[in-house]
């Protein structure tokens, strides 16, 4: 790989102003395909979910997935677009063997959606809008593996296997306006746009958006211009970005990448860019000699798509609160503070602390326990959060234990290191464990006398009314116990042996 | 047995239904009289014996376990090579999909089948049903039974031959441009291309799909009634077939009238280049009507004259998107492939290798027609005549019921004749194309021999989309009136192969 020029970034924005379009593309979770009746279901052996429509076999036809539409409809309302009242499918002709019909079922210039926005929240709790251009309605492609090449590309390969499973998924592809104003931010509004649409997809449950898995995929296009400049700048496309990280280094890298070539007094050549994951640099993929020519043209074996505006009001009523006013509701509701919010999203928490709060815990013990010990857990076994042993039910049972006295918080730190060690509930493991808070006077009253009769010195300092030693006592009682015991009755006991007013 | 192969279908239904002919007799009849006279004719190209024979014998055993039978059930039929039919090869009429056996009937094939209709065997067809002559078939043209050294019109000439020599008494043709009625009027058959929408295009292999439309052929207008309605109807598989109940065909066809009925005449389907033996049989319908109680009225739609030329654009370029798929990938021909060729050299030599001359030049046609900067002058123009087109049929079709022309500038052209001009074979299409493009229903029956050279003339009959009822109610009337005056089917006159 040949090593890429790169100015610093902070030089780069110095000079340079950088304007962003993203391309997502959401494989929508419907059971069936866009055009026909075969499976979705990812991971089935190859080849296994095809029919004559989705391998494109002469005389075949395809028919709309009206789960698609809805689904298509109910994300262009929650991006604010405008929904067509009719549109057409158009048929996007060009080669290639991942293709059954060598044309892609798509649309072209009457988008389903169009003209509408996103708020994202930036790390520091700023809204930046995105504007969205269209997002419309498409097919995916079969899958190719290219075998023998040393990089997995076609280049080298000596042949390639097809997986026509994918082919004929449902897409949306969601396209946004220029991305101005971002300035050196670019990259984290980048990131901070795709994290918030993929939110955004789940919230609407139209699919999971799962970026490892290929179900959503991003491309980035990115011109720098000069400070001052209004005309936009030759554009590099990188394709198929597929983490958040990924998204705001694939940004950062470009914005370098082009500043270098730009301030050495080069022109930057308008070419799709492959991203690489491991060093997070982009190499030159094929270069656009000329725009390529799709020969869009109406897709005549289907009929137009006019949603009934009635109909796409119900879908619009049926919107769900979406990611970022729920999150503003939460964090008042909370009554935390931006960072802190951020910091509960980054850490992915947010729907198991609202589930634990559902549960019957409070917000700020939800917070606390999933934040604090379960967060440290997590990123000690390098797993996500949500990926832990351990449910909102049971999360939310310890915090109940802990309200009601039954533990304190160490006893609770060790129950909740039981049920993640696969002990079973907080219940099994308090009682497999024994961890229950002793506040019995009787079981108490034996300890305090040992603490008293082995701190003589300390005792005697209570006596003389030194109330702060009687930390001293309480701690030794603790230790007795174990920790188990309740701390605020050690004290008015150990108080009332040594007839001491607290 | 001779008698059995001139039945109708009606008759030939009918005879199995009352136990006077068995369905496997009918079969072998028509068998035998394929293996007599289709070495001359070459109106199929895959004929499925055994698969026709197990056919009759199911409805035969239909019968004998008194179950009620279809109209049309135990009746032969020739199917035109363009509908996939599972396990049977289809060719589309191309070296490209040789040897291929679809893994699926098209919904004709499945509606056929499940009336008990006898499937004979597929029939000869331009290549992706491109052409007007049965020429571009990589498999050889087919005869005219009127006259071997002659075309039987295309795309269906194979379907269209198949009856004129009675090979079989049903057939089933496709219709871009007039690839059912024009075959129709050459053969002295009769052919209808129902409403855009009427019959699923499912399993139907795309040439055009905004102008293919899947249709009866037959000997009489009531057959292509009785087979119309057999294929008909909504299809969920096909998003572009109408939701509507099927025109009452069957019930029109047996009450021909055309009694006060308002007939337009088209100014623009005569003049240059129309043959006069062809323009004479056809006035000579147009009075006939009159006498029948019919009121004629000439018409004028100034923007037919763009239709040929709107065709030649809309037809290529969907053809060149529709013909993407064959690749060499999944399906059919793969050229080229000794494992040192890359996958885009394979797909061009087998394209190469696969294609004839009229299918590449279409390709070439579309996919410039397409081309951005292009487009708006060619397709974008095209859809606007398209437009104006169905729009003249709209106001002709406020003053009249049906609108008549003759189906064919002329007559059966000779074998070879126009091969080397596409411009001439294309103005065969002329009186047949605007239909399509508006998406009526239409109909080509016989109305005479041309005195010149003794050859057949067809007699079109346009109806407004989703009123094909129409066109039988006419076709019958007409039909019945010609017969009784020339005394017999004119097919008949045929000579004996």
């Amino acid at each position: 790989m040949t090593v890429t020029d790169l100015l610093s970034y902070d030089e780069a924005l110095a000079a340079y102003d950088p304007v962003m379009g993203l391309e997502v593309h959401v494989e929508l979770g419907t059971k069936t395909k866009m055009f026909c009746g075969c499976s979705t279901e990812l991971g089935a052996e190859p080849n296994s979910q095809v029919c004559p429509t989705c391998l494109g076999m002469p005389g075949s036809l395809p028919v709309v997935n009206a789960t698609a539409v809805a689904s298509a409809v109910t994300i262009g309302l929650a991006l604010n677009c405008e929904i067509a009242q009719w549109c057409r499918f158009a048929r996007k002709n060009y080669f290639y063997p991942d293709m059954p019909k060598n044309f892609q079922t798509s649309q072209y210039d009457e988008p389903i959606a169009y003209n509408g926005y996103l708020d994202v929240q930036l790390e520091d709790g700023e809204i930046f809008r995105v504007h969205i251009e269209r997002a419309h309605m498409e097919e995916d492609t079969g899958k190719s593996t290219h075998v023998g090449g040393a990089t997995g590309r076609i280049h080298g390969a000596t042949y390639s296997l097809l997986d026509y499973n994918r082919a004929g998924i449902p897409l949306i592809e969601i396209v946004t306006k220029p991305i101005e104003g971002a300035g050196e931010r670019a990259p984290e509004v980048a990131r901070a746009y795709v994290a918030e649409l993929r939110e955004l997809i789940r919230a609407l449950g139209v699919s999971e958006a799962r970026m490892e898995m290929g179900q959503m995929r991003c491309d980035v296009n990115l011109s720098l211009r000069p400070n001052g400049e209004q005309k936009f700048g030759t554009r590099s496309e990188t394709k198929n970005v597929n983490s958040l990280r990924s998204v705001e280094r694939a940004a950062r890298f470009e914005i370098q990448r082009h500043a270098a070539v730009l301030s050495g007094g080069g022109t930057i050549v308008q070419e799709t860019r492959h991203f690489h994951e491991e060093d997070g640099t982009t190499t030159s993929g094929r270069i656009k000699e000329e725009a390529e020519d799709y020969r869009y043209f109406p897709e005549p074996d289907l009929v137009p798509v006019a949603p009934d505006p009635a109909w796409v009001e119900e879908l619009r009523a049926a919107l769900p609160e979406l990611p970022l006013v729920r999150r503003q509701r939460l964090r008042e509701e909370w009554g935390i503070s931006d960072h802190e919010m951020q910091s509960v999203l980054n850490a992915g928490a947010l729907d198991l602390i609202v589930a634990t709060i559902n549960e019957g815990a409070d917000a700020a013990a939800a917070r606390k326990w999933w934040m604090g010990e379960l967060a440290r857990h997590a990123n000690e076994s390098g797993t996500e959060l949500a990926d832990l042993p351990i449910t909102p039910v049971q999360v939310a049972r310890v915090a109940a234990l802990v309200a009601a006295g039954d533990l304190n918080d160490k006893l609770a730190r060790q129950v909740i290191e039981g049920v993640l060690a696969g002990e079973g509930g907080p219940d099994q493991v308090v009682e497999r464990r024994g961890l229950k808070v002793v506040s019995d006077d009787s079981a108490l009253g034996a300890a305090v006398d040992q603490a008293i009769a082995d701190n003589a010195a300390v005792a005697d300092k209570i006596r003389g009314g030194n109330l702060a030693a009687a930390g001293a006592l309480i701690g030794a009682v603790m230790k007795l116990t174990r920790g188990q015991a309740d701390a605020r009755r050690v004290r008015e006991l150990v108080l009332e042996k040594l007839g001491v007013q607290g | 047995m001779t008698d059995v192969i001139k039945l109708t279908a009606a008759e030939t239904a009918a005879r199995i239904t009352n136990g006077d002919l068995t369905a496997e007799a009918v079969t072998e009849a028509h068998l035998a009289r394929i293996d007599a006279v289709d070495e001359k004719v070459h109106a199929f190209l895959h004929v499925d014996r055994e698969g026709a024979l197990a056919q009759a014998r199911a409805v035969d055993a239909q019968r004998a376990a008194g179950e009620p039978l279809g109209p049309l059930a135990g009746v032969p039929l020739a199917l035109k090579d363009i509908f996939t039919t599972k396990g049977i090869p289809t060719t589309c009429g191309s070296k490209i999909l040789e040897g291929w056996i679809p893994p699926y009937d098209a919904t004709v094939t499945r509606k056929l089948k499940e009336a008990g209709v006898v499937i004979l065997g597929k029939t000869n067809m331009d290549e992706f049903a491109m052409g007007s002559s049965t020429e571009n078939s990589a498999y050889g043209p087919t005869g005219n039974p009127w006259d071997l050294t002659r075309i039987p019109g295309g795309s269906g000439g194979g379907s269209a031959a198949a009856l004129a020599s009675y090979q079989a008494p049903l057939a089933i043709g496709t219709d871009t441009g007039g690839s059912i009625r024009q075959p129709a009027a050459v053969t002295a058959t009769v052919g209808v291309k129902p409403t855009y929408g009427g019959v699923s295009r499912y399993g139907m292999i795309a040439f055009s799909s905004s102008l293919d439309q899947g249709g009866p052929c037959a000997r009489t207008v009531l057959d292509a009634a009785l087979l119309h309605e057999v294929m008909a109807g909504h299809d969920p598989m096909d998003s572009t077939s109408i939701d509507a109940p099927v025109p009452a065909v069957v019930e029109a066809a047996r009450s021909g009238n055309v009694k006060g009925m308002r007939i337009g005449v088209i100014k623009e389907f005569a003049g240059e280049g129309y043959q006069a033996g062809v323009v004479q049989r056809f006035t000579e319908a147009v009075e006939l009507l009159r006498e029948l109680g019919a009121q004629v009225v000439e018409l004028s739609c100034p923007s037919f004259s763009y239709a040929l030329p709107a065709y030649y654009l809309i037809a290529p370029s969907e053809c060149s998107s529709n013909l993407a798929r064959f690749d060499a990938m999944r399906y059919g021909l793969r050229a080229g492939d000794d494992g040192t060729r890359s996958a885009e050299e394979v797909t061009a030599l087998t394209r190469e290798a696969g294609f004839g001359p009229e299918v590449k030049r279409r390709i070439i046609l579309g996919t410039y027609a397409l081309s951005s900067g292009y487009y708006d002058a060619y397709y974008g123009s095209a859809q606007k005549v398209r437009t104006l087109i169905t729009r003249d049929f709209q106001r002709a079709f406020e003053q009249v019921d049906v609108i008549v022309s003759p189906t064919t500038p002329t007559t059966a052209f000779p074998i070879g004749e126009r091969t080397d001009d596409p411009m001439a074979m294309y103005l065969a299409d002329l009186c047949t194309i605007p239909a399509n493009l508006a998406g009526n229903a239409a109909m080509s029956l016989p109305c005479g021999l041309a005195p010149e050279d003794g050859l057949p003339v067809g007699l079109q009959i346009v109806a407004p989309a989703l009123k094909d009822d129409r066109l039988y109610r006419v076709g019958a009337a007409v039909e019945a009136a010609f017969v009784t005056k020339w005394g017999h089917p004119l097919l008949e006159e045929a000579p004996q192969l």
